[in-house]
């Protein structure tokens, strides 16, 4: 285990992975930041695509971290994972889907207080993200790029139902709820996009890595 | 139960008689697919799984039925080859004792009616041919976290059986582990055991019992809270099958097939795949300890 080396502002080159042991095939990689994490899952992705992760079965981005089991030789990856070059990943990478909102949510008005704008609609929209992660539900991207003056507190009490297609924030995300599920995000929108259709492929709209725009429509 | 005339209803097939507690469709699952949210799902005890399934003549990858605790009865639509593996069950066709962990014939019309299992938690019922309802992703397993997959079975429902391809095994029965009285689970620290005080010492001299609150999910467990050695929030992160999640209330918790992708809390440890059988057949009660390393 490597100490921290926080990698400096504005160098999102200097990525530093620190590797967590995982059980007997499996490892989780640790880095300091979203950007880095999209650095080091795509560069984990050409290794695999080039062969070089034999065994591999899943690689799981998350908020911090890629976690990689199905591993045949993770104590070799392990070592050699730490002198790896990770190039950043640049804003054009990844296909870009355009994804039409109804902005009409519950908490439009709380949103906007917090975020000391007169429309959401044209704040949200103005942005370009990018699914950094899928969890929650089969289909739920956690989509960042929202600034820091735009993290807002999830509710204190989750909805016990939110409708499939609600747009959504919390934290340092936005996202869109596949189905209906209960949830905690502040509700700004809706989309008729399908999310989730597992007969389709691919079945997830937003994997991660796939960058997304929202356009917004009349309600 | 009214018989609903439908497409296809002499084709061979199994009708639901008695689900019992919790009965699901299982195969292998559908793994590879934990970077869009999906769970593995798939037996729970999948050593029981694929010798019932080499047993009817199946390969390892065709589903089986999963039951818990209560078993299942089926009426055949189809002259069919039945094996029950995992926990220990009375077997029975129309009424008449027959073997479990062997392959037994069932009759067109007749009623398999797998009992409360003697020990253990989940046998598994390998048709010849396998149930052949539509795959999901790859996969007919049942996930009950995600809602993937065929529902959990209900009275009345009609389970298409698929060709046989081989021969089924008419031997006399088969060795299977006893389902444990004592779940002993290896567990590798990691990747978050320094969140933890003491981690190794502490789970090593702790008691634990499974607890009723165990599901397909995970193993939950009662006994003494693991202490935290930091109260620094975790980012959701990824998490494997056999991973020892530790929840805000310090108990530490077995992820099975039905685990959710990523969690937020921090993961001590990691049970070796073969251990995870056993936990899947420890009823409610059963006394847990962990060998770290």
């Amino acid at each position: 285990m490597s100490p921290r080396h926080p990698s400096p502002p504005g160098h999102p080159a200097l990525v530093r992975p620190r590797v967590l042991p995982v059980g007997a095939h499996a490892l989780l990689v640790e880095v300091d930041s979203t950007a880095a994490v999209q650095a080091l899952h795509a560069e984990i992705l050409r290794r695999r695509d080039a062969g070089h992760l034999p065994g591999v079965t899943e690689i799981v981005p998350a908020a911090r971290t890629v976690l990689l089991d199905g591993l045949d030789t993770p104590a070799a990856l392990a070592r050699d994972l730490p002198t790896w070059t990770i190039p950043p990943v640049t804003p054009a990478d990844g296909p870009l889907i355009e994804v039409p909102v109804r902005y009409d949510g519950a908490d439009l008005a709380a949103v906007a207080e917090h975020w000391g704008v007169s429309s959401v609609a044209e704040a949200h929209a103005a942005i370009e993200y990018r699914v950094a992660f899928c969890g929650f539900a089969p289909g739920f991207g956690y989509l960042t790029g929202l600034p820091a003056r735009y993290h807002v507190p999830r509710l204190a009490t989750p909805r016990t139902v939110v409708p499939a297609g609600a747009v959504a924030v919390a934290g340092e995300y936005t996202g869109v709820y596949p189905r209906p599920s209960p949830g905690g995000w502040l509700l700004i929108g809706r989309t008729d996009a399908v999310l989730w259709d597992p007969s389709r492929e691919p079945a997830a709209l937003f994997a991660p890595g796939v960058r997304v725009r929202f356009v917004p429509v009349a309600p | 139960m009214i018989e609903v005339a439908r497409p296809g209803a002499r084709n061979p097939a199994m009708e639901v008689v008695r689900p019992g507690a919790l009965t699901s469709v299982q195969d292998l699952g559908r793994g590879g697919l934990a970077h869009l949210g999906v769970p593995r799902s798939g037996a729970l005890d999948e050593p029981a799984h694929r010798l019932a399934n080499r047993l009817a003549g199946n390969p390892p990858a065709a589903a089986t039925l999963e039951t818990t605790l209560t078993g299942v009865a089926l009426r055949a639509r189809v002259d069919t080859v039945v094996v029950v593996t995992g926990a220990p069950a009375p077997v029975r066709v129309d009424g008449q004792p027959a073997a479990w962990g062997a392959a037994v014939r069932v009759p067109a019309g007749a009623l398999l009616d797998v009992g409360t299992a003697t020990h253990g938690v989940r046998s598994y019922l390998a048709f010849a041919g396998g149930i052949d309802v539509p795959p999901v992703l790859g996969s007919r397993a049942t996930d009950l976290l995600s809602g993937l997959g065929p529902a959990r079975l209900s009275a009345g429902d009609v389970l298409p059986l698929g060709t046989p391809t081989g021969c089924p095994s008419f031997v006399d029965s088969a060795p299977t582990p006893a389902p444990p009285e004592v779940l002993v689970l290896r567990l590798v620290l990691g990747p978050r055991h320094g969140w933890f005080t003491g981690a190794a010492d502490a789970l090593r001299q702790a008691r634990y019992t499974v607890s009723p609150a165990s599901n397909r999910i995970a193993v939950r467990t009662d006994g003494p809270p693991l202490t935290r050695a930091t109260d620094r929030e975790l980012p959701s992160e990824g998490v494997v099958l056999g991973a020892v999640q530790v929840p805000a209330d310090g108990r530490p918790m077995i992820f099975l097939a039905d685990h959710p992708t990523t969690g937020g809390y921090p993961v001590v440890g990691v049970v070796p795949a073969p251990d995870l059988a056993a936990a899947a057949q420890a009823r409610p009660g059963t006394p847990v300890r962990f060998i770290p390393s």
